[in-house]
């Protein structure tokens, strides 16, 4: 019956060793050419929908605030005081004392010229980094990745915590490596793929015909699946994650951090934070799973003295107008702030002025800092790359890094 | 290199000319002249058009404008729109799967990518999928026109807000940099020039082209060193007298009926041959078929397969009825190619973009959850509301996300009848199965698997061992090639 065929088809085999197959960053563990321990480390949350930053940076004091929101303005009495001037959302009380700790900077009026309001779009451009008028077909992390195993120096890796991989971590060469799970990573079908890979004619990691570049990923997803595997046995957290999608991808995270030296990128998105109804409601919702998860992944570093190796950059494709609408929601606006967390910060706290209300352009926010400044920052500060040649473009550093 | 069997030619044609034949119809092409057989696939089986792919139902039309509608009619509206857009996805997903003329859903699938754009109106999309395949082998200026005509794209390149008063110049680049000329091919007086011209178009609530006097600039511009009173059509005329739309065309149509690596010489030659004909685009497709080189070894197999070859592909081989047919919007969803939903004006990048590690782990299963039933619980990412540009406001992406979740942690239920595909293999005999199967579903590396088929095979009876082995083969990375 189809059945015990089936059953013989999906049972798990050994795993790929043909070193032809095996990523660099895998290779070099072989060659001795790995990444010192201790490596810096740069986890992105990606805040899906377009979360509304006015009320999560909440300029409290300010009436024009209140008079765009009469139902969905956050009082001052009901927000975590950061300032005289601003308070952060209530939810945020983990990461209202990384804060109060110093290990929280956060940027805001962060955007880019001629914005878009469209979720694909924007997010588009926020993940490729390209400018509005452009349209890029690899993401960012994807083209670090790339710049990083031109030379090959220390080839590294990095991973998305999803099932489908983003634009933001394709580059042109080289992309990062999507699962939710390294256990299920291919599927369950290892022991045909890996007896497909034995025979298939060594191409000597030439992979100018396609065929061989599709053995090559496949032979590549297997043995980064069977590493990480191991990796993850490696360490097992000791910290209490919240049972919730962005908790679990988080310890994830940390385990992987622990134990594994090759991935200098981390993924996750969180979300939807589209807010056109109802809005108090599920921002807080969503605000309390991201500060539960913050907070147990921070503790967690901390607690193995890593903390000051990470950096947590969280960004949305754009905030939301200044004027609430009819159903107590926010429509799609402009510029938004971003929040920096590490222990390892140069610069902490707010980073920057906030929103001026009195000088909207069409009712949004004006964008002061371009977002890919925020990047050419991580890049270039944080893990040491040449953000110009990834960016193609000369883009400002900040300082917080 | 050894000489390339006829059959493997044909296997080639047909393949990049639609999306694969069965055994019989190979072997019956392999018998005659290229000639013949490039003549049936550019005029299909019917002499007449095929009929025009319209929605079974499509979403009422009401009289209320959007302003004065409640919340909740506008909530149901959104999502008759949705639901009206995913089954023309699927609808014509199955008629690529059914139709007698591949080669004209390939092309149109072509200038889907090609004419780049997304609206939120059924209709629209509609419209503008018929100029497409209308026109796929038709004159590329008719086409052309007909798209830029179309309110779909005047909608999501906002030309209705191309205004004498305001000029938008978005609609005017798009139409250069991405349907005619190319980037680096004109300058940006020429954007602001043409899109003077442009302006006054635009549409009605029905879709229809409107051009409105009021809103047309009707000074003077100068463009490509041309000047005169110039409206819409004349920028459409100019640009196609240009020799380097003709290039430009032929150079995308190279990439993907040919290779992913541009032949300058050879594209040129094509580019003439497409420029004297007056745009000609069949007679672009048969140069391009007809050419010996078109069938050297370098170029067969070496096309990685869009998720949309791949499923239609596999469902011409093994015909298969879902329960729920929207399971074809999920796989299409994960593997990065969503009919209708091209991610940006550009459309899809093609060849390696298609793969990285999910999206190859996902096709390298698919065979296996439609043939054999198997579980899966990978999702796509959320998707975000909007589906145009323009619209973005009251869309809420919770409603969405919880219809489309339900899909999901399921099996894909199947109805799959391989009685005709047993019967394509009633002639061969046992032992000589595995190895024209392999034959059959692959154009590259066909030899290498036998002993490893055999090994996964169940041998239990004639008819499990067929569809045992063709679903291995299906699930192996040549599969993802033609």
């Amino acid at each position: 019956m189809l059945i015990i065929n089936r059953r013989r088809f999906l049972q798990v085999g050994s795993l790929a060793s043909a070193s032809m197959f095996m990523p660099k960053f895998l290779k070099a563990l072989e060659k001795d050419e790995m990444v010192p321990p201790g490596n810096k480390v740069l986890v992105v949350i990606q805040l899906s929908g377009g979360n509304d930053g006015l009320n999560t940076v909440i300029p409290y004091r300010n009436d024009i605030y209140f008079k765009s929101r009469p139902t969905i303005g956050i009082k001052r009495e009901n927000a975590l005081s950061l300032t005289d001037e601003t308070g952060l959302h209530p939810a945020l009380t983990g990461i209202k004392s990384l804060y109060n700790n110093g290990s929280v900077g956060i940027l805001q009026n962060v955007g880019y010229p001629n914005p878009d309001r469209s979720h694909f779009r924007s997010m588009d451009i926020w993940q490729t980094g390209s400018t509005a008028s452009e349209a890029w077909s690899n993401g960012w992390i994807g083209r670090y990745l790339d710049a990083q195993c031109k030379g090959c120096d220390k080839p590294v890796q990095a991973l998305e915590i999803d099932d489908t991989l983003s634009l933001a971590l394709k580059g042109e060469l080289e992309k990062g490596l999507a699962f939710k799970d390294p256990n299920r990573l291919s599927g369950g079908n290892e022991r045909f793929m890996n007896d497909l890979l034995h025979q298939h004619p060594s191409g000597g990691g030439d992979t100018h015909h396609n065929v061989d570049y599709l053995y090559k990923t496949m032979g590549a997803t297997l043995s980064s699946a069977a590493y990480l595997k191991d990796q993850f046995k490696m360490y097992r957290t000791k910290e209490d994650y919240p049972n919730t999608a962005l908790g679990g991808s988080m310890r994830t995270i940390a385990r992987l951090i622990m134990s594994d030296i090759s991935t200098k990128v981390y993924y996750v998105s969180h979300g939807t934070f589209d807010t056109h109804v109802n809005q108090l409601n599920s921002q807080n919702a969503l605000f309390k799973q991201l500060d539960e998860a913050v907070t147990s992944f921070t503790k967690d570093l901390q607690a193995n003295n890593r903390f000051q190796d990470v950096v947590v950059m969280t960004f949305s494709e754009f905030g939301r107008r200044v004027e609430q609408n009819a159903s107590d929601g926010t429509d799609h606006g402009t510029a938004n702030n971003m929040f920096i967390i590490g222990g390892g910060l140069k610069e902490k706290g707010l980073l920057n002025d906030g929103p001026d209300l009195g000088q909207l352009q069409d009712g949004d926010l004006q964008y002061k800092v371009d977002f890919k400044s925020v990047y050419a920052t991580m890049l270039n500060k944080w893990l040491g790359a040449d953000d110009k040649a990834i960016l193609k473009h000369d883009y400002p550093l900040l300082s917080f890094v | 290199m050894a000489p390339i069997s006829d059959k493997l030619q044909m296997q080639h044609l047909a393949w990049r000319a639609g999306f694969g034949e069965s055994l019989p119809v190979i072997e019956e092409w392999s018998h005659k002249k290229r000639k013949q057989i490039v003549d049936k696939v550019l005029i299909g089986r019917e002499k007449d058009k095929s009929a025009a792919l319209t929605l079974v139902s499509p979403p009422e039309t009401t009289d209320i404008p959007k302003g004065q509608m409640t919340k909740d009619e506008r909530k149901e509206k959104r999502q008759m729109e949705m639901q009206a857009i995913r089954d023309l996805n699927i609808a014509w997903i199955n008629t690529m799967v059914s139709s007698e003329h591949p080669l004209r859903e390939k092309m149109a699938l072509f200038w889907h990518g090609h004419f780049a754009s997304r609206s939120n109106r059924a209709l629209f999309s509609e419209q503008l999928l018929e100029v497409i395949r209308t026109n796929a082998l038709g004159n590329f200026g008719d086409l052309l026109t007909g798209v830029s005509k179309s309110s779909a794209m005047l909608e999501y390149l906002n030309n209705k807000q191309n205004r004498k008063a305001h000029p938008n110049e978005n609609f005017a680049r798009e139409v250069m940099e991405l349907f005619t000329l190319g980037r680096g091919n004109y300058t940006e007086t020429d954007i602001k020039e043409s899109a003077r011209a442009f302006t006054g178009w635009s549409y009605d609530a029905d879709g229809n082209f409107v051009f409105q006097e009021k809103a047309h600039d009707t000074g003077d511009k100068t463009f490509f060193g041309k000047t005169g009173n110039f409206n819409g059509d004349d920028v459409l005329r100019i640009l196609l007298e240009n020799k380097q739309t003709a290039k430009f065309i032929t150079t995308k149509i190279y990439k993907f009926f040919v290779d992913d690596i541009p032949d300058d010489a050879k594209i040129t030659a094509l580019a003439d041959k497409f420029y004297a004909s007056n745009y000609d685009i069949k007679e672009l497709m048969r140069n391009v078929f007809m050419a010996d080189w078109f069938y050297d070894p370098r170029y067969i197999g070496g096309h990685i397969k869009s998720p949309i070859e791949l499923i239609v592909g596999l469902r011409r081989t093994i015909p298969v009825t879902f329960e729920k047919e929207e399971v074809m919007f999920t796989f299409q969803q994960v593997l990065g190619q969503t009919l209708f939903y091209p991610p940006n004006v550009a459309g899809w990048p093609g060849g390696r973009n298609w793969i990285d590690s999910s999206s190859l782990m996902y096709r390298l299963q698919l065979p296996q959850m439609i043939l054999y039933d198997k579980e899966s619980d990978i999702k796509p990412k959320e998707i975000a509301p909007e589906m145009g540009m323009m619209q973005y406001k009251e869309q809420a992406t919770a409603e969405v996300n919880t219809a489309f979740k339900k899909q999901f942690n399921k099996k894909i239920k199947t109805d799959i009848n391989w009685q005709p595909y047993f019967k394509e293999y009633e002639k061969v005999s046992r032992e000589n199965l595995a190895a024209t199967i392999t034959d059959t579903l692959l154009l590259t590396n066909k030899s290498v698997n036998k002993a490893l088929l055999e090994s996964y095979a169940d041998a239990t009876s004639r008819e499990s061992y067929i569809k045992s082995v063709t679903i291995a083969v299906m699930s192996t990375p040549e599969y993802q090639l033609c």
